[in-house]
């Protein structure tokens, strides 16, 4: 049987036939005729340099194949095949695809867009499932409790969810996501698309040998799945999709070093990462550094029991933004303070870099990055490429 | 060393062009800034002008980095200077100097013509964003109201643009003519703006995606054949510029789409299969295809007449000069100069619609329309799909290019739709079958109600398919700021 292949499809109904995409392409993979706007699968290398240009979003469409679609083929759309039923073989190379289902693929391909291009997998991780339960056929988890992370005079009301599978297979790595259909109709009358949470506990459970799982969750005001989700009771059934994700993973090598930095809840898959660590490798040493932002030390999760790793298992740095009668601290700041940390690491060829939290955060991070490489000698732009290029650079922003 | 993919922030003006260390331009623009910013505040409604707005922002020219969302109030939105990367050994792509070095500096022969197409293609951008002033106070979503914005603040950008072209290699007329860009105003009886179409109202929002549709999609095609320019740095300007246009041409097409969506939506729930059942398919709250070909009509003639007459030798000129080129030149198979070649025109003989043979270097401009004729076709195909697709026997058509045309050979006569010349009294009478009525006006303007709910849509336009920047269908696009 043919290996599935992720291809990338242009939506003939949402296209609206600029050709900006195409004249953008760097290595000339999209072409059109006077009916639509395709691209050669035998070119692409999924760099992403046409996504942001597009102006409709018709450009991010996946679909995972066993026979691409030709150039004819999609000269010949009148609409987007729908994406077919394709059984992963196990163990498959099925190369880095992140789900199947189309909606969460777009959520994915948009939160790892700050990489800078195609996102990769460590080369040592272990090998995700993804869609056991696709959009079609949710699984029903169990609430086994909805933990208050924040301080009770926080305005951040941020959420400690633990889901129970009960006997339901769902293997999951550090680092992917569920859905979570919020119940009820848009405004068209289909059913709302998916929010996409990391997981935030190991493999292994929440509880070693238990099959739940953990999210958290802050509530937006007026978040129609975020409220849904805090809301949620002791006991009430929820629908979930996935898991999903097969880039932003934990490489298995136990030497490897994790640089992680995040704000606010994009902390969720370091919890993994830090308690697959502390679970695998309790006698690990100067081998994680999490700089870690947040409004104030209330507003931070997790922050009790983190303040309780010892510093030489994890380096640890707050940047708090907002204390009173103290000047604004940004994770970039923390960043730059640390760069005689920073920089020898950066040249660490067992480097991991993982960068989570709302996407305002990314060019602030990315500037401190790129001052600490440039004051090494170093040039960011390439830098960054051989880490991502190799799985060891991960941006995972919304 | 100059960094000429990071937009440069130190000075009060985002730039990639190296403002800081040109100091009598930088003092020119800054000058020229607080006018900017007074002709913005007194245009839009102050309420949006406090509003929070999810807009693009380009942080610099390379793909990766020139779509950035997030809120901003608009008078705080970036507007800045910003020209593609240049292109190393670019070359003069036509004309008599094909081949030679693109001019870096304003070769002193071309100098009034260049200045003169600037100033053209500049006085355009405000005078859009003048049309549209008062839409946002009716506007059908958050999601649209956020587009026009996005829009206007583009347009902005793009004044900026040939502002900067003109002071920077134009001297003192150069910052005399910029500021004349901010003293003309759309539809002035003392100092209108330079061409017609953008002296019409907007005064609905199918007249603004019409608008965004027929009208922006000639600006494409002017912006296309000044990317070719032998100045390079017009040439840079204008490709970045394109980038922006396409998502003009976007919100044009499928807000056009969106609302025969709603139309055909309202009709196959009613029952109703009789597209020219008007009366009750208005009653849905919907506008019937019929009016939205009158509008089609309307905005795609004003748009043609843009082009100019059909016959030009200030267009051959200007191309021979290799300071404008035709619409995709390096993608044309000739050699470029046109000496020899002819290209076929309409004209009027006896009363007849004839094509007749000149010889191309005069009919540029006849040659751009003709690539904007099969642009603007597509779309109109794409939105007939939709009309087939839901069982509706109706399809919207691009009139023949003689009707309704103040410019060029058919200005004399008066055409039907289907390109049959009758009397100008036939027409008169037959005017309210083809093109909008006071009363198709006034029916449109009673649906143009606000519907400012995150998430929610007035009945005349279906939701789009999918969100700006991928955002949920009831993502919160502009946070309104209620006085």
């Amino acid at each position: 049987m043919t290996t599935p292949v992720k291809q990338h499809l242009i939506d003939p109904e949402i296209c609206i036939r600029c050709y900006t995409c195409e004249m953008t392409c760097p290595i000339g993979a999209i072409q059109h005729d006077d009916t639509n706007v395709v691209v050669d699968p035998d070119t692409c290398n999924f760099c992403m340099d046409c996504i942001p240009v597009c102006p409709t979003g018709s450009i991010d469409e996946w679909r995972v194949v066993e026979t691409p679609y030709s150039l004819d083929d999609q000269y010949g759309f009148d609409e987007l095949p729908e994406q077919g039923d394709i059984t992963l073989p196990e163990n498959a190379e099925a190369d880095e695809i992140e789900a199947l289902d189309d909606a969460v693929a777009a959520l994915l391909a948009e939160a790892h867009k700050g990489t800078g291009g195609r996102a990769r997998a460590p080369a040592t991780a272990s090998k995700p499932t993804i869609n056991l339960h696709p959009l079609s056929n949710p699984a029903a988890a169990t609430v086994q409790g909805n933990y208050r992370l924040t301080d009770p005079d926080s305005e951040n009301d941020v959420r400690h969810i633990v889901l129970d599978l009960g006997r339901l297979p769902f293997p999951i790595l550090e680092g992917q996501s569920i859905g979570i259909v919020p119940p009820g109709l848009d405004a068209t009358g289909k059913p709302h698309l998916p929010r996409l949470y990391s997981i935030s506990n190991p493999r292994d459970g929440e509880r070693p040998g238990f099959n739940n799982l953990s999210l958290t969750v802050k509530r937006e005001p007026r978040g129609l799945c975020s409220n849904y989700v805090c809301d949620l009771q002791k006991g009430q059934e929820v629908q979930i999709t996935g898991p999903f994700g097969a880039t932003f993973l934990l490489p298995s090598d136990p030497n490897a070093h994790l640089l992680m930095i995040c704000t606010g809840t994009g902390s969720a898959p370091f919890r993994g990462f830090t308690m697959r660590r502390q679970r695998e490798r309790p006698d690990a040493r100067d081998s994680l550094t999490l700089i870690f932002g947040a409004r104030s030390a209330r507003d931070l999760p997790y922050f009790g029991p983190l303040k309780k790793i010892p510093e030489d298992f994890m380096r640890k740095e707050f940047a708090f933004s907002r204390t009173p009668d103290q000047p604004k601290q940004y994770v970039q700041d923390k960043l730059r303070a640390a760069s005689g940390h920073i920089a020898p690491l950066l040249d660490n060829a067992q480097l991991h870099v993982y960068i989570c939290g709302r996407k305002d955060m990314e060019q602030g991070v990315e500037d401190a990055l790129a001052e600490i490489a440039e004051g090494a000698g170093r040039v960011w732009s390439d830098m960054r490429g051989t880490m991502r290029e190799e799985g060891r650079y991960h941006v995972e922003t919304y | 060393m100059l960094d000429l993919i990071n937009v440069s922030y130190d000075s009060q003006i985002p730039n990639n062009v190296g403002l800081s260390s040109d100091k009598k331009v930088l003092k020119a623009l800054e000058k020229w800034h607080p006018g900017y910013i007074n002709w913005w505040n007194d245009l839009i409604p102050q309420n949006f002008q406090e509003s929070m707005v999810y807009l693009r922002t380009a942080v610099s020219v390379d793909p990766k980095g020139w779509a950035k969302f997030d809120y901003v109030k608009m008078p705080e939105y970036r507007w800045g200077v910003l020209l593609a990367p240049a292109v190393e050994d670019r070359r003069i792509p036509m004309g008599e100097h094909c081949g030679e070095p693109a001019w870096q500096e304003v070769p002193g022969e071309y100098r009034n013509m260049l200045k003169r197409l600037i100033v053209i293609q500049g006085d355009t951008e405000p005078g859009s964003v003048e049309q549209q002033r008062f839409l946002g106070l009716t506007a059908p979503s958050l999601y649209d109201m956020r587009n026009l914005f996005q829009v206007n603040v583009e347009e902005g950008r793009h004044l900026w643009a040939m502002v900067y072209l003109l002071q920077k290699y134009f001297g003192r007329d150069g910052r005399e003519e910029a500021d004349d860009l901010l003293v003309r105003s759309s539809g002035s009886e003392e100092a209108p703006r330079m061409l017609g179409a953008f002296n019409e109202e907007t005064p609905d929002w199918l007249s603004f995606f019409m608008f965004t549709y027929f009208t922006d999609r000639d600006g494409k095609m002017q912006l296309e054949s000044l990317a070719q320019s032998g100045f390079d740095p017009l040439s840079r300007t204008c490709r970045f510029m394109l980038t922006e246009e396409a998502h003009h041409m976007f919100v044009g097409e499928t807000g056009v789409g969106r609302t025969i969506q709603a139309t055909l939506a309202a009709m196959s729930e009613a029952g109703i299969a009789d597209p020219t059942d008007i009366n009750a398919i208005r009653d849905l709250g919907v506008i019937d295809l019929p009016t939205i070909q009158k509008k089609l009509n309307l905005h795609y003639t004003l748009s043609l007449d843009l082009f100019g007459q059909e016959v030009s030798t200030n267009a051959a000129n200007a191309f021979n000069a290799g300071i404008k080129g035709r619409y995709m030149e390096q993608r044309i198979d000739d050699d470029h100069k046109l000496q020899n070649d002819t290209y076929p025109v309409t004209s009027i003989t006896d009363g007849k619609i004839l094509t007749e043979d000149v010889p191309a270097l005069t009919a540029i401009n006849m040659r751009l329309r003709d690539d904007y004729v099969r642009d603007a076709s597509g779309g109109v195909g794409r939105w007939n799909k939709m009309i087939a697709k839901a069982g509706i026997e109706f399809a919207l058509k691009l009139p023949h290019e003689g009707f309704h045309r103040q410019i060029g050979v058919f200005s004399t006569v008066a055409v039907d739709p289907d390109g049959n010349i009758i009397s100008a009294e036939d027409w008169a009478k037959r005017r309210d079958d083809w093109l909008p009525t006071k009363a198709d006006g006034d029916f449109i303007q009673s649906l143009m109600v606000p519907c400012y709910e995150p998430g929610q849509y007035a009945s005349w336009i279906a939701p789009p398919k999918v969100g700006i920047d991928n955002k949920p269908g009831d993502f919160e696009y502009v946070q309104l700021h209620m006085a």
